[in-house]
């Protein structure tokens, strides 16, 4: 079986449900011949047509209301934001019409799509290119939002996205599409969804992150561990709606936590998780929680960005500040 | 001097403001005066069903309501020309093309008093949008049901309507744009009512018409009397023809006039004058096609009055059923959220139904 990266998995996802089920359509700018400008759609135009892997005119928002328009009609559209910065022209369709429609019409029309959008900082990329955006997506009622943080769970979390009659923010980790590969079979079997993964299992520290931060968090419990610290790591993966319980239970085994994001700190999504262990979890709680994040400042162009993305210095002095606490 | 580009808009009116033929050759469905008796009809029971609407809304039993007073031929115009398994994405005021497609009185009177079950659509065609208030959005709705239909190579068209004022917005543009490079089956018709809230047609834009828009996208485009139904829906025909044959996809400007408010929260007495108002009146667009039917022998008085008293005692009964809704239980805001309530809800929604049970 073939070894995959996580782009890979992503096409391999696209590819397998578009042979499944003939209403998935995908669609953005440079989808078709290019195939994609990180090569996420590379091959599908061939395979499947320019009916299905549409090139559309460069307007965010046009994206956008087509896919609405195609959801709504019994298509299972794909649409690709070609980075999170340029998502923002998508945000009107997103959240007045996408995550409302349900609900407005009392379920006589959905929006089964999916938005994916490359996401995250680490690529030495242009401005706007390189956000962490995933909170002004998360406080939005009725949209899914998921990020993948392994080839694997790419493919697995893809073909759930697509195959959820509700919309879905499908942010992919751009740092982490190449990063290594791993043995991911093309069966067509989809992750769960609103479902948090234990990474590694721990008893003195819980951390708790979602996307390509995920590296840095298996490296930091590693190093923790030569200092006899056992950490448990837990993939957030869909962030709305949120499995709270298995975050819960996590705490409540280790008593302390650290929240690990690339987003700006203020109203972040760690700080929902930060509320929630504080009204539930609280007498479970042996240090108060950390969150390591991006500062609250636009993240810099590239030569400084590694200083702004959270580094495996910074969550285990922050694990360390937890024990020191208790 | 060499030319790029030149281009010409035409202007279709078949009735002038006094009912008179204006010369050019009826199209067929002009010549079936049944029909255009019962097109009549439904523009007298729109003009009755918006009256209910703003009078139920001064007493307080409606919420704001978005008059379509003076729009009623654009609007029956567009709505008699679709077939049922075409697409309509309306903006929030086109109730007698909604009417005519059997969205019900008593479904709009439910929307705009506060309860999601308006868009039910009971009768409607299932694939009808509801009323869109995000000005534009619902253009590129329009397109991707266009983009669907044609992948899926059905011969359906997906219409959608707009206001002078949304023609602005770049989802318009984006909408058109599309349509006319991947030759959708849509059809966008502009219905110029001279008025975004307070903001007149001359600052919208500095085309010349908004017809001509569709220039720039491919796309043939026209503008009609707005207030004549005969060119309404003879423009509604040719576009739709257009699109459903495979030709793409085609503009419309209606020019008609808002003779209300925007809404039942606007006053226009605060930014334009009475006179525009009065001339505005002399183009009714119901009158003129009274006097034409009258002309024909089709429609008199002793009709009229039996008619509004049919069309009264049908609001009435409309009213009715709106007024005898009980509320949703305040749990329903989360019953039609996703397709299953997510577990992460469930604690919200019980404390929701804990508070309504003792309320």
């Amino acid at each position: 079986m073939a070894q995959i990266t996580l782009i890979e998995a992503v096409t391999q996802a696209l590819a397998y449900e578009m042979r499944n089920d003939e209403s998935v359509v995908v669609l953005g700018e440079d989808v078709g011949v290019n195939g994609g400008v990180f090569r996420a759609t590379q091959g599908l135009q061939e395979q499947f047509g320019e009916m299905r892997v549409i090139d559309t005119p460069l307007d965010e928002a046009t994206i956008a209301g087509l896919t609405i328009g195609l959801a709504v009609q019994g298509m299972k559209p794909v649409a690709e934001a070609q980075f999170e910065g340029f998502i923002y022209p998508m945000m009107e369709h997103i959240a007045c019409h996408a995550a409302r429609m349900r609900n407005r019409t009392r379920g006589r029309m959905t929006v089964p799509a999916v938005w994916r959008a490359p996401w995250g900082g680490g690529i030495r990329a242009p401005e706007h290119h390189s956000e962490a955006n995933e909170h002004l997506f998360t406080n939005i009622p009725g949209l899914r939002v998921v990020m993948p943080s392994s080839p694997a769970r790419a493919y697995g979390l893809l073909l759930a996205a697509i195959r959820d009659p509700d919309p879905v923010i499908f942010f992919e980790p751009k740092r982490i599409y190449r990063q290594y590969k791993e043995e991911v079979p093309d069966d067509g079997e989809a992750l769960p969804l609103d479902v948090c993964f234990v990474l590694r299992d721990g008893t003195d520290v819980t951390l708790v992150t979602w996307g390509a931060q995920v590296k840095e968090c298996l490296e930091a419990a590693d190093e923790l561990a030569q200092k006899g610290i056992s950490a448990e790591v837990i993939d957030v993966a869909t962030l709305t709606p949120l499995d709270f319980d298995t975050i819960a239970e996590s705490v409540t085994k280790t008593g302390r936590c650290v929240i690990v994001h690339e987003a700006p700190k203020t109203a972040g999504f760690g700080a929902e998780i930060a509320a929630r262990l504080a009204e539930e979890c609280l007498y479970s709680l042996l240090a108060p929680v950390q969150r390591v994040t991006g500062f609250d400042t636009h993240i810099p162009l590239f030569r400084l960005e590694m200083k702004y993305l959270p580094s495996v210095e910074r969550i285990v002095e922050a694990a360390e500040r937890t024990l020191a606490a208790s | 001097m060499s030319i790029a580009a030149k281009f010409e808009i035409e202007y279709l009116q078949y009735l002038d403001q006094d009912g008179k033929e204006t010369g050019k050759e009826l199209p067929a469905f002009a010549k079936d005066l049944d029909h255009m008796v019962e097109l009549y009809k439904l523009m007298v029971s729109t003009r009755v069903f918006d009256a209910k609407s703003i009078a139920l809304q001064r007493t307080g039993k409606l919420g704001t309501y978005a008059s379509c007073l003076g729009h009623e031929a654009a609007h029956v115009g567009i709505g008699s020309a679709m077939r049922r398994e075409d697409s309509l994405a309306v903006s929030y005021r086109e109730y007698g093309a909604q009417l005519y497609r059997g969205v019900k009185p008593r479904e709009v009177y439910t929307y705009w008093g506060g309860d999601e079950r308006g868009n039910d659509f009971a009768d409607a065609p299932a694939h009808d949008f509801a009323w869109c208030v995000p000005i534009g959005t619902q253009c590129l709705h329009a397109a991707g049901s266009a983009l669907a239909f044609k992948i899926r190579k059905e011969a359906r068209v997906a219409v959608c309507t707009i206001g002078d004022g949304g023609s602005s917005k770049g989802d318009f543009y984006g909408a058109i744009n599309v349509a006319g490079a991947q030759q959708l089956p849509m059809v966008a018709v502009i219905v110029n009512n001279q008025w975004a809230i307070s903001v007149p047609r001359r600052i919208q834009s500095g085309s010349g018409t908004l017809a001509q828009k569709g220039i720039a996208a491919g796309l043939p485009c026209i503008q009609v009397d707005g207030n004549d139904i005969i060119a309404v829906r003879a423009a509604m025909e040719i576009a739709l023809e257009r699109a459903r044959s495979g030709q793409g996809a085609s503009v419309i400007e209606a020019v008609t006039y808002r003779l209300g408010d925007h809404t039942t929260a606007d006053d226009a007495r605060r930014y334009r004058g009475e006179q525009e108002v009065k001339d505005a009146w002399e183009r009714d667009p119901i009158p003129r096609l009274r006097k034409w039917l009258e002309g024909k022998g089709k429609w008199d008085e002793a009709k009229e009055e039996a008619w509004k008293v049919e069309c009264d005692d049908w609001m009435d009964n409309e009213v009715n059923a709106y007024l005898e809704t009980k509320n949703q239980p305040a749990t329903a805001m989360f019953d039609y959220l996703y397709a299953e309530l997510p577990a992460d809800l469930e604690a919200q929604r019980e404390l929701v139904a804990s508070l309504d049970r003792t309320s």
